[in-house]
């Protein structure tokens, strides 16, 4: 199960990275015929029932007050694998793009949306837990060691963070700051606030390692042989994390995807011509859009895919900490 | 006891002063105010000048902050500058809306997760725990974001549920049973959207809790005085496994009660992490540090009650509460 997990991960990953490759079309290209279109399915039965390589049927506009399309079966357009620097893509255009997981309401490729989203709202949470681990480490790493007033100053500094309603303190710093900003800006910030949320739960952690560790016979002896606080820290002590921190990090990055897609949910994140999952759901967020077109729910089913294959991955582990 | 409560109640009040000025010295700070923000770019120069003479928002930070604090600590926050309303006044309306989600979610995920809980744990093999197990693991991953979203989705097709708010447009005129009818209707979809992956939670520490408990010394020899399994699982090992979810569950009250805020704007709930939101988007600053105030206050007094129910589940900690220095125990 968790050999499952990891690679689920890890070719969630993978897509994120090869999402141009991917991608039959650019995610902020607007394809005004095709508003709210259905997911297109590649085919590879005939409608006589003979097997063919896989073709798509183009879509139709059976309705445009209701945004409905139907399938044009006497059309059949095939696929064209590895050409043109895509996996997949049409033979023939003509009769308009082929859009796998549908469009958004301004009639932009989900899928594109989905995979690129994928690289903004996975490298955020990436840089955010990365952020985190290292404060944390450092910060529990240092108090554990010295112990002391330095120990009881930082730990409390934590504790006080850890009590602050998170919610409210993510909300209110993203607020302070300008709404319209550029995406890198955008971006590094909320990366900011959110290691700053996290780094108590990675520092309380490797204090306590730390503070034991330092006691072992091990850590005597480095000291007994000269070696300097730094390197004992950061040398001995600190590798001794490692499995917590690879822990903590499968812990942090699911709960800072989901921040990501709350605050861009609520308009606080990322703009729409920035495609994440968050500002994916936001364009989502009409309740009779989603009734109708409920593909375009597509981001939250890819939160919930990390999220699961995450806590799949650290069941048996969160258990023994 | 008392010295530890005392000491618990000071540290609440701390926490709160600090989150509320907090938050009102950074929507203070931040670029733009209600007065820019309410006329938007239309406005002119004038008219803006006028209103934020009228509401005292040109004046320098230091007078601001010491007028309010002063006024904050004999529990008087302000006017509300959308709503030209008390904020106390607001904030205790919306809490009370945010309570009766947060109970209802509370007591659906306990009614749905603690059994759940002790049949998974009391049993290792077999069909039910199975299911429930590989529910609660895909539940757990199911953020209430996105409960909410799916629901909202359920509901708008199959019009089972309204999709959001709290009660329709003109329900109370109809009598008192016609508008509480109309309010159960509408209650379902956000506290379930808030139970779902809370009872899946519930579910698996009951479950951990329960099958360390059967292990110990004393499941075994009720057994073997020839109790009932089904009434030592029920009855004798029930209490001393309830420790970890109770530890929990004052935490998780105070966190429901200080807004369950996704949940709130997606359902469109007026409950208090809803008017946090709408407060700092006009920069409704008075309101945005009251709000702030109250949610702080419900965190601390949910994990001040979490504490005190362990520490009646279990009396070994009441001892060790008592010779703790710091009082931290979280």
């Amino acid at each position: 199960m968790r050999t499952l997990a990891a690679a689920a991960l890890a070719l969630i990953a993978i897509a994120a990275l090869a999402a141009p490759w991917l991608a039959p079309n650019d995610p902020g290209e607007t394809f005004r015929a095709f508003l709210f279109a259905p997911p297109m399915r590649p085919h590879v039965i005939a409608p006589d029932g003979s097997w063919r390589r896989p073709f798509v049927h183009p879509l139709r506009l059976a309705s445009r007050l209701e945004q409905r399309y139907e399938e044009d079966v006497s059309h059949p357009v095939p696929l064209r694998f590895f050409a043109g620097g895509k996996l997949a893509r049409l033979a023939d255009d003509s009769r308009g793009p082929w859009l796998p997981l549908g469009a958004d309401r301004e009639g932009r490729d989900l899928l594109a949306r989905l995979l690129f989203g994928a690289r903004t709202s996975l490298g955020l949470a990436v840089l955010a837990t990365l952020a985190a681990l290292l404060i944390g480490a450092m910060a529990g790493g240092f108090a554990g060691y010295r112990g002391g007033f330095v120990d009881e100053a930082i730990m409390r500094l934590a504790e006080f963070v850890l009590v602050l309603p998170a919610v409210y303190v993510v909300l209110v710093l993203r607020s302070a700051l300008p709404l319209v900003m550029p995406s890198w800006a955008v971006f590094s910030l909320m990366a900011g606030i959110f290691a700053l949320v996290g780094w108590p739960w990675v520092a309380r952690a490797v204090r306590t390692v730390v503070a034991t560790e330092r006691t072992r016979d091990y850590a005597a002896a480095a000291v007994s042989l000269g070696a300097g606080p730094g390197r004992v820290l950061f040398g001995h002590l600190l590798p001794a994390c490692r499995g917590l921190l690879g822990v903590q990090a499968i812990l942090l990055l699911p709960s800072f995807i989901l921040a990501e897609a709350t605050l861009s949910y609520v308009g606080l994140g990322f703009p729409d011509t920035v495609p994440s999952w968050g500002s994916m759901l936001h364009q989502a967020s009409d309740v009779n859009a989603i009734a109708d077109f409920p593909w375009t729910l597509a981001p939250a089913a890819a939160i919930f895919a990390v999220t699961l294959a995450a806590n799949l991955l650290v069941e048996k582990s969160s258990r023994v900490l | 006891m008392v010295r530890y409560l005392a000491r618990r109640v000071i540290a609440a009040a701390v926490l709160v002063a600090v989150v509320s000025s907090g938050a009102l010295l950074l929507t203070r700070l931040a670029p733009g105010d209600f007065a820019s923000e309410l006329f938007g770019s239309g406005a002119t120069a004038e008219s803006i000048a006028r209103e934020r003479a009228r509401y005292g928002l040109g004046r320098p930070l230091g007078a601001q902050y010491l007028d309010w604090l002063g006024r904050a600590a004999r529990l008087d926050f302000g006017v509300s500058l959308v709503y030209h309303r008390p904020v106390i006044e607001l904030v205790r309306q919306r809490a009370a809306n945010t309570s009766i989600l947060a109970l209802a979610a509370l007591l659906l995920a306990t009614a749905i997760g603690l059994p759940a809980g002790i049949i998974t744990g009391s049993r290792r093999r077999g069909f039910l725990p199975s299911v429930i197990r590989g529910l609660s693991v895909v539940l757990l991953s199911l953020p209430s974001l996105i409960t909410s979203l799916v629901l909202v989705l359920v509901a708008a097709r199959t019009q089972w549920f309204p999709t959001g708010g709290m009660q329709s447009a003109g329900a109370w005129d109809a009598g008192t049973l016609a508008g509480l009818a109309d309010f159960a209707r509408h209650l379902p979809l956000p506290s379930l959207a808030i139970a779902l992956p809370l009872a899946a939670m519930i579910e698996r520490v009951q479950s951990q809790s329960m099958d360390d408990v059967l292990t110990m010394p004393f499941a075994l020899s009720t057994l073997a005085r020839g109790v009932p399994r089904r009434r030592l699982i029920w009855r004798d090992a029930l209490r001393p496994s309830i420790g970890p979810v109770a530890a929990i569950y004052g935490f998780v009250l105070g966190s429901l009660l200080s807004g369950s805020f996704v949940v709130e704007v997606i359902t469109a709930w007026p409950g208090l992490g809803r008017l946090m939101y709408d407060a700092l988007r006009a920069r409704d600053l008075y309101l945005v540090a009251g709000c702030a105030a109250a949610g702080s206050l419900f965190l601390a007094a949910g994990s001040l009650l979490s504490d005190l129910v362990q520490a009646w589940a279990d009396p070994r900690l009441r001892q060790r509460e008592a010779g703790d220095p710091t009082g931290a125990t979280t």
